[in-house]
């Protein structure tokens, strides 16, 4: 299936020795001067790139005390060298968490520190070179920016807040990548990652009520562009079409058919995903969340509520308020912004929703926490909510549920391996390879539990997975959202799925007073 | 006073100026950089108390060591606590008299050498044995342990072979803290010593060895998990929205 190896599932995950140069060959394509300039950044590597590059780390030195601080403490000591997920699936050196912020730290060192501006060698100091920035290029982009690392670490030194460090410094001089600048400027430009326009998105979103009537016989609704709505969903744009994201979106719509609450989608904010984070740019994570601020002030929503994306987690529950905050207009007796599992769960608490969880018994399910969700964002309230929460809500509605290996969950879960803006075709060796250790986890679970399905809340997981899946013998459609679930389990008043549970149901299904 | 002698209390006042400037400058420059976002690892504790808590667990037991590396964890944990044990046995050689406490330390410090020469051994030879560790390993990370390691040695030496004059060494330190120096027993074991020490007190500030005043102010461990009900905000951060709410 692919001209590199793909790594082999083993009975438990071993640690390989390390090697050097297995993977250095991939990184991912350069973005077009067009796009360069939409975001700000030049168009192409510029002639004093060095002093640049420099210039822009000092500029970061003085902004961030966590890149300062990171580059400072680290001792070297081992610890987080077996915990990144990349270094499991390619045992290249430079993949482990230390070596890779070495890249950088070297290159620190020599400008910026006493003993690296006299005595390189000894403290492994390096001038700035073309070869380093291409080494730089290929290895920040074969970081996920997962935090795994940064849980592992006696100190906390997260390596994502190294590798965004590092792309910025890139972009400063003009080699962005393509896959991740192009999509900001495809949200500035359109409202959405896909390009999505307003006409396209209301025609889905007409044939989703259609597809919910058939099933159902409810009339579900998924508004666009509502004003005076109450709750504004903002949900990555992988939702409005692609499998198994549209069968959340449909989920959702259910709930808050339910909740019987009025909510609307915005064309103009019509993505959860916020790429800038990826590329380190606060500038542009900002922007692209002012949107979000914009379109529920235009709407006059009284609430916003985030759909399944992982990274838009982190950035809404963790950035939000700071980016684009305060969110004085909104109604303070909800949290700002919400999650759509804590609005089901929620209602799932008050007994407000009819749960069929036999609607559910072609699967045995376990649940794959998204990295960003894990250790970037909570829910809830409580500490751990984000663990608890998308848990309930999957029992609520299945009756097969088993957890993956304690190594390899909540907190200490590992990335699906497409995460950090490496979601990409040119990136998709990497991307296999860095599966391997979630894969080998979900194996000791289909062998020891019989699981059939994973599932998880996250669009860039949903997306990796359907890709990845394959790769190791299982079936693409394996991957499941969390609120598909729902959406399966779900019994509308007035469905006939409600009839046929009361056995009020005539001959041909349909429900008798409907 | 011998030349050997002037030269040691010169060396020291230097070493101690160096190392408590520079310390004081590194953790002003800590202080006053802004962390612009909330970064804790999740999941963190929502109250600044519970962040008092994680730091002491992770100062005090190396928690997250501990999920993360049991080797490295136990050799981590037999040096620094030996380290600190001696270090507070050190005391004596200051103090006039002798904090009560001070004594009650004696006996375990004096052990307490060879846990943090075993814990100091440990870590170096993962250096070696271990590829992951070797590969990371820089000459400085080698210079680190073999500078502590001759420390912990040619303390132990003086502690259990060739007994130094204590009397005049405590002369000699009490001099240098009432700014009246006082001549250093001439001892070649005491001299490697002091000279040791007085090395890792000036390569401290400029060095990895900030990662303990450092690890106090890591975002991604003090910070607390409140960014839905407090606004963080940092002043460069804030200049950007001039104009626009
Ligand atoms: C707040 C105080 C401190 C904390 C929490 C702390 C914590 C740690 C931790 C967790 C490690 C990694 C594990 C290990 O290799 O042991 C480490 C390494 C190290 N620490 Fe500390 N430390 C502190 C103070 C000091 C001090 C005062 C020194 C002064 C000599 C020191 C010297 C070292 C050295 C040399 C290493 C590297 C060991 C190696 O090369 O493997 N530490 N420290
Ligand atoms: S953040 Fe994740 S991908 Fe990046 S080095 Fe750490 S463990 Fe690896
Ligand atoms: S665990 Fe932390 S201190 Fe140890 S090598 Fe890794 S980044 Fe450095």
């Amino acid at each position: 299936m692919a001209d590199y190896e793909v790594p082999e599932l083993k009975e438990y995950l071993q640690v390989p020795e390390p090697r050097e140069h297995v993977t250095n060959h991939i990184a991912p394509f350069f973005a077009k001067p067009d796009h360069q300039a939409d975001l700000g950044f030049p168009g192409e590597l510029i002639d004093n790139w060095q002093e640049v590059a420099i210039n822009k780390m000092g500029d970061l030195l003085g902004k961030y005390r966590s890149f300062k601080l990171f580059l400072d403490i680290c001792v070297h000591c081992g610890a987080c060298t077996d915990k990144c997920h990349y270094y499991l699936g390619t045992t290249d050196a430079n993949n482990m968490p230390v070596a890779r912020q070495e890249l950088l730290r070297k290159v620190y060192r020599r400008y910026f520190t006493f003993a690296g501006k006299y005595f390189p060698k000894l403290v492994g100091a390096t001038d700035l070179t073309k070869e380093v920035l291409d080494d730089w290029y290929s290895y920040f982009h074969q970081c996920s920016q997962c935090r795994r690392c940064s849980v592992f670490c006696p100190y906390g030194i997260d390596t994502a807040e190294i590798s965004m460090a590092a792309r910025e410094i890139m972009d400063a001089v003009g080699v962005g990548q393509k896959y991740c600048n192009e999509i900001i400027a495809k949200v500035f430009k359109i409202g959405n990652n896909l390009g999505l326009p307003q006409p396209a998105l209301a025609d889905t979103l007409e044939g989703l009520e259609e597809d919910i009537e058939d099933d159902t016989g409810v009339k579900v609704r998924l508004p666009l562009d509502e004003k005076g709505a109450d709750i504004l969903l903002i949900t990555p744009s992988a939702d409005f079409f692609a499998e198994p994201h549209v069968d959340g979106l449909m989920g959702y719509a259910k709930v808050f058919h339910e909740a019987g609450v009025s909510w609307t989608l915005s064309s103009e904010a019509s993505e959860a995903a916020n790429f800038g984070m990826f590329i380190g740019s606060y500038e542009n994570m900002r922007k692209l969340s002012l949107r979000i601020r914009k379109a529920a002030l235009d709407l006059g929503v009284k609430r916003i509520v985030f759909g399944e994306c992982g990274h838009a987690w982190r950035v809404a529950y963790s950035f939000l308020n700071t980016l684009a905050g305060p969110f004085d207009f909104l109604d303070q007796n909800y949290p700002i912004p919400q999650h759509i599992c804590e609005f089901t769960y929620d209602l799932l608490k008050e007994n407000k929703l009819r749960m069929n969880k036999e609607a559910n018994d072609d699967m045995t399910i376990t649940f794959h926490d998204s990295c960003n969700v894990a250790r970037g964002a909570g829910m809830g309230g409580f500490e751990g909510g984000q663990f608890v929460i998308p848990r309930e809500v999957i029992k609520a509605s299945c009756n097969n549920y088993y957890d993956m290996n304690d190594d390899t969950i909540l907190d200490a879960t590992f990335c699906c391996g497409g995460g950090g803006g490496l979601l990409t075709d040119d990136l998709m060796e990497i991307r296999v390879k860095g599966a391997m250790p979630r894969m080998q986890a979900l194996k000791q679970v289909t062998e020891e539990y019989g699981v059939t399905n994973l599932a998880a809340i996250c669009a860039i997981c949903k997306s990796q997975f359907a890709k990845t899946l394959p790769y190791f013998g299982f079936r693409m459609d394996q991957i499941v959202s969390v609120h598909q679930l729902v959406s399966n389990a779900i019994v509308l008043k007035g469905s006939e799925q409600e009839a046929e549970l009361d056995g009020t149901a005539g001959e041909d299904g349909e429900a008798e007073n409907a | 006073m011998s030349l050997v002698s002037t030269l040691y209390v010169g060396l020291f006042y230097f070493a101690t100026v160096f190392l408590v400037v520079g310390l004081a400058l590194r953790i002003k420059n800590y202080a006053q950089t802004p962390a612009p976002l909330k970064i804790p690892t999740m999941p963190a504790p929502r109250t600044e108390t519970g962040v008092v808590f994680r730091m002491f667990r992770e100062v005090a037991f190396f928690e997250s060591l501990f999920r993360s590396n049991k080797w490295i964890w136990l050799f981590g944990i037999m040096f620094h606590f030996g380290m600190l044990l001696v270090l507070l046995r050190h005391l004596r050689y200051f103090t006039e008299p002798v904090w009560f406490w001070v004594n009650w330390v004696q006996p375990f410090g004096k052990y307490a050498a060879f846990a943090m020469l075993a814990g100091l051994l440990g870590l170096w030879a993962r250096r070696f044995l271990v590829a992951r560790v070797r590969y990371i390993s820089t000459p400085s990370d080698h210079l680190m342990l073999a500078l502590i390691v001759g420390i912990a040695m040619s303390g132990i030496g003086m502690s259990f072979l060739t007994h130094t004059d204590i009397i005049s060494l405590k002369a000699f330190a009490l001099g240098l803290l009432h700014f009246s120096p006082q001549p250093l027993p001439g001892d070649p074991l005491l001299l490697t010593h002091l000279g040791l020490v007085a090395t890792l007190m000036i390569v401290f500030p400029i060095s990895k060895l900030l990662h303990a005043p450092g690890v106090f102010f890591s975002p991604t461990r003090n910070q607390t998990d409140s960014s839905r009900e407090q606004r963080h905000i940092a002043d460069w951060a804030k200049a950007l929205e001039t104009g626009e709410r």
